[in-house]
């Protein structure tokens, strides 16, 4: 490649000849944000069900996210990795935990948020409690819900990019990484602008998620 | 445990310039800048797009998708900006990088909070015949305040615990027991290092809802 390529703000060419590299780290940045957001989705499930079922622990569970969320994000994957190794794990363990601060408070006010009017009419229907819970409290506790998950997709595909620190993949936090240390500023800003892309493709995917829930249940829910 | 336990106790990590003491309020002070400036600029911004009749989702979705900017890339990006325009390495490009990444949640729930205020009690201050300045000074900011506060107490936490990656561009805060330790596998100086921005965090975060009480005492159960 000619040293020319490599001198202006952004160069269209380097990224034209790593097109295939570019592929597998949007890949790979979807996959680490996915597995993130969905196993943190289910543990707050659990773990706001607990909260609204046992009132008293739900000031310990949101105080617990809250530390979680603050053990700085370079410090936890350099400790995980003695434990766990330079794996997906490693990388999944950290993100999964900064996923439990937007998640967790955000189901419990919308599970909260459901009249209990509605709770005795599915109770009556004869409903159990686990197809009360994933057919009417869910549903009506959506807007909430994917409130709390369109905040908590959009900060783990910016967190991704820091497991690139610390070899554990990382999706296209490696060119921005790679831009840093060698001071070209190429491939920081094509890291940039995908994590930004991503963000937005994710963002849309839950406007969408949104749409088609049926109005009359999004109206209730308000 | 033990080991956080031990460079938490050996007195000489506290003192001198690269002492505990001198990086954590190093990182105090940084990360009060830093709200301080995210405060200013997005309450006020807040308010103004909450009183759009259109738009303002947009605006919201806009500054929510802001926080999928990776700090350390804003850190990378400024570094040289700032070097040229002579504010040098350290402070100012990690005040730069924790304010962009404090703004969105300080807008959004002030936007929420302005947002969710009943229509009703804005017609009776303007029935009491408010101008648009009174309405905002009396009305919406007293009653957004519990919303305003609690953006502003994530974005702390957010603050506190990402501004170690300060110590990329050389800002010695906390962040430098993290890298030090990393650099040199000293897993003691890495753990205490987390340990203390964690504490710091926690603190920060107990002193705000304490604001946040007396600021709002009607809101007290």
């Amino acid at each position: 490649m000619a040293q020319s390529d490599l001198d202006g703000f952004f160069s269209w060419q380097w990224v034209f000849d790593r097109q295939a590299t570019v592929r597998d780290r949007v890949i790979e940045h979807i996959q680490q944000t996915t597995i993130a957001v969905g196993v943190g989705f289910l543990i707050s499930i659990a773990l706001s069900t607990v909260a609204i079922r046992w009132n008293w622990t739900a000031k310990p569970i949101t105080r617990a996210a809250a530390i979680l969320y603050t053990i700085p994000s370079l410090a936890l994957f350099t400790a995980l990795i003695p434990i766990t190794g330079l794996t997906l794990l490693t990388a999944e363990i950290a993100l999964i935990s900064y996923t439990l601060i937007n998640l967790v408070p955000s189901i419990i006010t919308g599970l909260q948020s459901v009249p209990a009017s509605v709770l005795d009419a599915a109770d009556g229907m004869g409903m159990g409690r686990a197809r009360r819970f994933w057919t009417v409290q869910i549903p009506l506790a959506a807007p909430q819900i994917i409130a709390g998950l369109r905040i908590a997709t959009v900060t783990t595909v910016g967190l991704v990019t820091i497991s690139s620190f610390v070899a554990l993949g990382g999706g296209v936090g490696a060119f921005i990484n790679d831009g840093r240390a060698r001071a070209f500023s190429t491939p920081l800003v094509l890291g940039v602008a995908l994590s930004i892309l991503l963000a937005v493709g994710f963002d849309l995917l839950f406007i969408l998620l949104e749409r088609l829930i049926p109005p009359r249940t999004r109206r209730t829910a308000q | 445990m033990r080991s956080i336990w031990e460079f938490l106790t050996t007195s000489a990590n506290w003192g001198g310039r690269r002492g505990i003491w001198a990086r954590t309020s190093a990182h105090l002070w940084l990360s009060l800048v830093s709200v301080a400036i995210a405060s200013t600029v997005a309450v006020p911004l807040g308010i103004w797009v909450a009183g759009w009749k259109r738009g303002a989702g947009a605006v919201a979705a806009i500054m929510n998708i802001g926080r999928a900017i990776p700090s350390f890339a804003i850190l990378a990006l400024v570094l040289p900006i700032s070097i040229r325009w002579g504010f040098g390495l350290g402070f100012w490009p990690t005040v730069v990088a924790m304010v962009a990444l404090a703004l969105p949640p300080i807008f959004l729930s002030t936007l929420t909070g302005v947002r969710t205020i009943d229509p009703s009690v804005r017609q009776a201050a303007d029935g009491m015949g408010m101008s648009r300045w009174e309405t905002i000074r009396q009305v919406e900011l007293p009653l957004a305040t519990p919303q305003i506060i609690t953006g502003i107490r994530i974005s702390t936490l957010a603050v506190i615990a990402t501004a170690t990656l300060g110590a990329l561009v050389a800002f010695s805060g906390l962040g430098s027991f993290i890298e030090e330790g990393r650099a040199s596998f000293d897993q003691p100086r890495y753990l205490g290092g987390a340990a203390l921005v964690v504490m710091f965090a926690l603190l920060a975060e107990s002193l705000l809802l304490a604001v946040q009480r007396l600021l709002t005492p009607w809101t007290r159960p």
